[in-house]
């Protein structure tokens, strides 16, 4: 695959590995935390930890949306979904995600709700104008790289006069939940271990930018590295994340030239900001309350905002006790040391946020890495 | 058959659902759980695509399989043909000669003739060109609405050649792992024409009859051969697992020596899928005897469904029974069954 597999390339990864290894000081730790689920995936399947010296380890951060969805969003989806009168649309990777009770919107579809995967907002719109008697809602999640289709979903519902379309928002933001993890009492209070820097987040900075970053590189003396998903991506951040340690720096860099500036794509920008406002608090699986960590529509959309048109009631519901979820979020504990992880919490089965979509830490490292615990490892 | 610790199926009030369906676990647990308990006998507990049984004769295979594919109609292929071709092989994976096949179909209400004619057509051309006649057959019609069009089941029976005999339980420690050809080329036809999905490619789904390679291979050097599989729903991933979960072993892959082509590489990288778990339905998989490999890797290239075949791994002791791969980036990762579904109606 041309303009894949230059940045797959086996030995330029050695070589880069070689340079983090002769840099990487012998006499101190390096913790990197990647914010993002699509770098964890890319560091598990492509078994990237396998060439880091011992002293640098990775973090795996919160940046999954699916696996930050708080339980109650879920519930709420399929309390809404069993509704005779409403389609609910979905991106594929929800349908499996656990609610309260072991319900997921999987078994809702397999007790009668009438629940449609989709690829795109647009299949999500098309089915709203071919089928007017039903009301259509698009469970919308995900990052600020989501937010925009969204926002252009909207554009065109309004455009279309498609009031039988709503959507349900979960979109959240990156730069506060980093900001979350850094400074919220909370946080502190379970534990942290010291992060020495950032991988950034890739698709999410084409939207927003590397400037977003800039404030708290400076406020927390934290050094980001925004990165590409490709595997050389990520392992030349790690080098730029060490260099930048060892010289004492806290910068914001831009691996990922090849798609991120600094003020990223404004026009994208400018229909989210149209359409949506911050919510002055959400909640985040694993982290908890995050403040203007996510965003709503505004009220003069609210016809077509779900939540108010259905009456939506989103109830707090508790993760399993023995779930670490919470301290993996935050790098103070590994997968393997929850005591549920590979127990009663697998893929198939899962209970905690980490578990529920291949780019959360814990199915991850059960999908890639389980064997890393044992003693016969990738000899 | 799978070690990690699960939650018992909800006999009472759970429902089936489409994970129930993927070739994982879910659906492990299912047939276990309720079939297996329900008709529990040696041969359903081999574990197999087929049994063998004795008569008179000698060793004989029997087989059954139902077809959803969606669409209907995808490139290389029909539900037909798929029918056909995808019951040979499951004869074929025993080393077993195929000789008659049965059909039955299920057809909504308003189905158009046309494309049942059509179907029939292709069905009837694969039955001929592999030699496999489909010798009995049942038809049912059910209301508009209570089916998709048309689902096919089918059985087969084949005879085993004398002194032959592949188990799933037979890969041991150095035997090495072969593929006929290169993977995810069936899923990633039939999604190209999936609704919502449609994108251009000129790949082609590899639906094919392996008996004819297989003849070969079992001619060449049947003693060497410990088990063969085709890698379907679930894709290679799925099926080094189920081999090394019922052989109790594990298996050391190497990405960069399993064949993909490029065009299937790509559409799987759009889509955020592992060709590494999309189905194939001309490819098999062959542990075979250490000592016999470059014979059988030459017999196989010989043949033209073998013509890419490559060795890509071997089987190691690993009580753990963990397929591992090292990746071409230069690190290793476990290569797992798919969790849920990936894309149903596949096959």
């Amino acid at each position: 695959m041309k303009y894949i597999d230059e940045h797959r390339d086996g030995r330029l990864a050695k070589e880069i590995a070689r340079q983090i290894a002769a840099l990487a000081d012998p006499a101190r730790s390096y913790h990197f935390m990647e914010f993002c689920g699509g770098h964890t995936h890319a560091i598990s399947r492509y078994g990237l930890e396998d060439l880091l010296p011992q002293n640098v380890q990775m973090i795996h951060g919160p940046g999954c949306p699916v696996c930050v969805l708080p339980i109650g969003r879920i519930d709420a989806a399929i309390a809404l979904a069993m509704r005779p009168e409403i389609t609910l649309c979905t991106y594929g990777d929800l349908m499996r995600v656990p609610g309260s009770n072991e319900s997921s919107l999987l078994k809702a579809r397999a007790a009668g709700a009438d629940i449609r995967m989709v690829y795109s907002t647009l299949d999500a719109l098309r089915i709203a104008e071919a089928e007017p008697d039903r009301e259509v809602v698009f469970f919308a999640i995900g990052f600020e790289t989501t937010a925009p289709p969204t926002a252009l979903a909207l554009r065109v519902a309004i455009a279309k006069e498609l009031r039988n379309f709503s959507i349900f928002c979960n979109h959240v933001l990156t730069p506060a939940a980093i900001q979350n993890i850094l400074e919220s009492p909370d946080v502190r209070k379970l534990g942290t271990v010291k992060i020495d820097g950032f991988i950034g987040p890739a698709h999410v900075s084409i939207v927003i930018g590397t400037e977003p970053y800039e404030f708290f590189a400076e406020e927390f003396q934290q050094p980001v590295v925004v990165a590409g998903f490709e595997p050389l991506d990520v392992i030349q951040a790690i080098l730029m994340l060490v260099r930048q340690v060892n010289d004492g720096r806290h910068e914001v860099e831009n691996q990922y030239i090849r798609a991120v500036t600094r003020f990223g794509n404004e026009k994208a920008q400018a229909q989210v900001a149209n359409f949506f406002e911050l919510r002055e608090s959400f909640e985040w699986r694993g982290l908890g309350e995050v403040p203007y960590g996510a965003l709503r529509l505004r009220p003069q959309y609210a016809e077509h905002d779900a939540e108010k048109r259905f009456s939506m009631v989103t109830t707090a519901a508790k993760d399993n006790p023995a779930c670490e979820c919470g301290a993996i979020l935050r790098g103070v504990k590994k997968p393997a040391n929850c005591s549920l992880f590979g127990t009663v919490c697998t893929p198939d089965t899962p209970m905690g946020s980490c578990m529920v979509s291949p780019e959360g830490a814990c199915a991850a490292h059960w999908t890639y890495g389980r064997l890393r615990e044992h003693a016969k490892a990738f000899e | 058959m799978i070690k990690a610790n699960r939650r018992k199926l909800d006999l009472k009030n759970g429902r089936v659902d489409l994970s129930h369906g993927a070739g994982g676990r879910a659906m492990g647990q299912l047939i276990e759980d309720i079939f297996h308990k329900a008709f529990d006998n040696e041969w359903l507990r081999a574990g197999n695509d087929q049994s063998a049984f004795m008569v008179p004769g000698g060793r004989m295979v029997m087989t059954t399989d139902g077809y959803v594919v969606s669409p209907l109609f995808f490139p290389g292929g029909t539900i037909g043909s798929l029918a056909v071709y995808g019951t040979i092989n499951d004869i074929a994976m025993a080393g077993a000669v195929p000789l008659y096949l049965s059909a039955s179909f299920i057809i909504e209400e308003g189905f158009p003739l046309t494309d049942l004619d059509r179907i029939a057509e292709t069905m009837g051309d694969a039955s001929r060109e592999t030699g496999v006649p489909i010798i009995t057959g049942d038809t049912k019609v059910v209301e508009r609405g209570k089916a998709d069009g048309v689902f096919i089941s089918t059985a087969g029976v084949g005879m085993v050649p004398a002194g032959l005999d592949l188990r799933s339980d037979a890969a041991r420690p150095g035997d090495v792992v072969i593929v006929s050809g290169s993977i995810g080329d069936h899923g990633v036809a039939v999604m190209s024409k999936r609704e919502n999905l449609e994108f251009d490619t000129g790949i082609v789904s590899d639906s094919a009859a392996l008996h004819g390679l297989v003849a070969g291979m079992v001619e060449a050097a049947g003693a060497a051969i410990r088990l063969m599989r085709d890698p379907t729903r679930g894709g290679l991933a799925a099926t080094l697992n189920e081999i090394a979960n019922a052989s109790k072993v594990g298996f050391r892959i190497d990405e960069e020596a399993i064949p993909i082509k490029p065009e299937v590489a790509a559409a799987c990288e759009f889509l955020g899928l592992d060709p590494l778990n999309v189905a194939n339905e001309g490819k098999l998989v062959a542990v075979v005897a250490p000592e016999a490999a470059d014979a059988m890797l030459a017999v196989m290239r010989a043949h033209p469904l073998g013509r890419e075949a490559a060795l890509v791994g071997h089987v190691v002791a690993d009580d753990d029974c963990f397929v591992q791969m090292a990746t071409s980036f230069g690190g290793g990762r476990i290569v797992d069954w798919l969790s849920g579904e990936q894309l149903p109606r596949i096959c």
